[in-house]
């Protein structure tokens, strides 16, 4: 038993130094990016896609990088642990370009037009930004005035609700019936009642991202703790105190939940509400693209829809860890 | 607003002598109180007839669930009687104020406040904090929590949770204090030392107390007098008066023969 303990730690004592020479990790991950590279450079395009070059160049690039990160890593002398952390993910996406590659441009399994490679994408990057960019201006305009607007009139209703038996009874039965109609039912109506095409876009978006912030911020307001009140109450807090300083804290976790939820609902509504004659915007062109079987187009502007998402979402995390900061250690 | 007394008056008892304007006399008249349920209406008092002097400390005794909460709820103008009335100082009680604070048997902190933004919430709520902001401090010395003013409630334990919640009521300097259980739920070494600062700041301080308890020995450690309950609809059905002073220790021969007759009382055999 005590031979193999200390066969053990020879073994640890031999290869330590080794593998702390080296990031494993990223020494794969620049394989397969290296692999895709070459895969992409060196096989021909079933039809031609554009930049093809320029792909097998970028991923060459990323190989590069990842090769001298696994060298460099571990001399640095502080702890690259985000690196590290992905790494395995780093390792993923080079497997995925280089099946993608294959799939697509070199095997042509996957056909044109509804499939598309990497370089098609990166294509429309290149040939498109500044249309692009423009769309994600409006697109901007639209989704800020839409959401924050909607978020504002949700959690005040919410707080109503929540807190008026009467505006509950009146309001709570609209809001259940409104809650799942679907965007762009709306339509017809908001034609109607809006002056232009864009108040009514606003207008969806507002609903969308309104609606479950009010429901969530109504129970949260309804579930807080009779006592907190009471207590309240005996120290000498009037009926404005009761709201703003007990029943709208306590509710926040509530909120939130509210908000994510508003945040993937508005994403999802823009290509309806972008379909009422909007000029630009990334719900316009994702539909104007499709109209003309342009998919790498669409895929281009999912891809940085998806990511706008996800750095709006990660926005909204940090803002929720500092504003419940207090729950830590309760949930 | 005086925080603490001459110590000459400290050793008072039950003659109410400390008591000026820094505490109230609390009266319970033909005090009767009833819940109405979905199915039935719940009498839970019944003619109460109670007079509590300025500065005393009064113990109610009695089976858990028998009305002696709702007592104090009134008392804290949580409620209003369903017959009967509840006044402070002859004037009928008609709300909550803060001359008047009720500690619970949880300590109800608010999750979403330090302990110090909590200790201030009485006084932000009244917009006395600019001027009676360094009260927290003193208070917080008091229950022997200077060094957890920046707590979450959730970091701290049941017993610095429940000192909290007495800190809070204390920085409003309250007149009449009504303390539900506030030890009900705590380990028995806790409970005992929180009955000792309770004690102190008792007399530092003279408001009149109000504990409901259905600990007997917690009773005669701190009452001037001992109203025992019925059980639901509550009645007065015995009132001891504890003159023993304090320090008192609870093998003390007279306490343990009052224990015994209030055990009697409450329908429990003397020799548990």
């Amino acid at each position: 038993m005590s031979d193999a303990l200390t066969d053990d730690r020879d073994i640890f004592a031999r290869t330590a130094p080794l593998s702390g020479a080296i990031w494993r990790d990223g020494l794969l991950a620049a394989a397969s990016w290296g692999v895709a590279a070459a895969l992409t450079y060196a096989m021909p395009d079933v039809i031609t896609w554009g930049a093809t070059d320029l792909f097998a160049l970028l991923t060459a690039i990323g190989a590069a990088f990842f090769l001298a990160a696994a060298l460099v890593v571990p001399r640095l002398s502080r702890d690259a642990a985000t690196l590290r952390h992905y790494g395995p993910w780093f390792i993923a996406i080079g497997i995925w370009f280089a099946l993608w590659e294959l799939t697509t441009a070199k095997l042509g399994w996957l056909p044109k037009p509804f499939f598309s490679p990497p370089q098609g994408l990166l294509h429309v990057y290149v040939t498109d930004w500044d249309r692009l960019l423009i769309c994600v201006a409006y697109t901007a305009r639209l989704w800020g005035l839409g959401f924050f607007s909607g978020i504002a009139v949700g959690f005040a209703a919410g707080v109503a609700l929540g807190w008026s038996k009467r505006f509950a009874y009146w309001g709570m039965p609209v809001l259940k019936l409104i809650g799942p109609v679907p965007a762009s039912a709306w339509i017809p109506c908001t034609f109607f009642l809006f002056p232009t095409t864009f108040h009514a876009s606003i207008f969806l978006v507002a609903l969308a991202s309104g609606i479950p912030v009010a429901i969530l911020t109504a129970a949260g307001v309804e579930q807080v703790n009779r006592a907190y009140y009471d207590v309240a109450r005996t120290l000498g807090a009037n009926n404005r105190y009761l709201i703003y300083r007990i029943a709208i804290p306590a509710s926040l976790p509530n909120v939130f939940v509210g908000l994510f939820m508003g945040l993937y609902y508005s994403f999802a509504v823009l290509v309806v509400a972008e379909m009422l004659g909007a000029k630009f915007g990334l719900g316009w062109y994702l539909q104007f693209n499709t109209a003309y079987s342009a998919y790498a187009n669409v895929y281009a502007a999912l891809i940085v829809m998806a990511l706008i998402c996800a750095g709006l979402v990660r926005l909204l995390f940090s803002l929720r860890n500092r504003l419940l900061d207090w729950q830590k250690g309760i949930l | 607003m005086a925080l603490a007394h001459d110590p000459a008056f400290n050793d008072r008892t039950s003659d109410g002598a400390a008591a000026g304007a820094s505490s109230i006399a609390l009266d319970f008249r033909a005090l009767s109180h009833r819940f109405s349920l979905p199915d039935r209406v719940l009498p839970v008092l019944d003619h109460i007839t109670l007079s509590v002097a300025p500065g005393e400390f009064v113990a109610l005794l009695g089976p858990s669930g028998c009305g002696k909460s709702t007592l104090l709820r009134l008392a804290a103008g949580l409620e209003s009687p369903s017959a009967g009335t509840v006044t402070e100082n002859g004037r009928p009680i008609a709300g909550p104020d803060p001359d008047r604070i009720l500690v619970f048997q949880e300590a109800t902190l608010f999750p979403w406040l330090t302990v110090r933004k909590n200790i201030a919430s009485g006084l932000e709520a009244r917009g006395l904090l600019k001027s009676h902001g360094h009260r927290i401090d003193d208070v917080l010395k008091r229950v022997r929590l200077e060094g957890f003013a920046d707590a979450y409630p959730h970091q701290l334990s049941g017993g610095m949770a429940q000192r909290v919640a007495i800190a809070r009521a204390l920085v409003n300097d309250p007149k009449l204090l009504l303390l539900d259980e506030p030890f009900g739920k705590l380990d028995s070494l806790t409970r005992l030392s929180l009955q000792k600062e309770l004690l102190q700041l008792w007399k530092a301080s003279g408001f009149t107390a109000l504990l409901v308890t259905h600990d007997v020995e917690e009773a005669l450690l701190l009452a001037d007098r001992v109203i025992v309950f019925s059980d639901r609809p509550a009645r007065i059905v015995a009132e001891v008066a504890v003159t023993k002073a304090h320090p008192r220790r609870r093998d003390d021969a007279d306490l343990v023969q009052l224990r015994q007759q209030l055990l009697t009382q409450l329908g429990v055999s003397a020799d548990v």
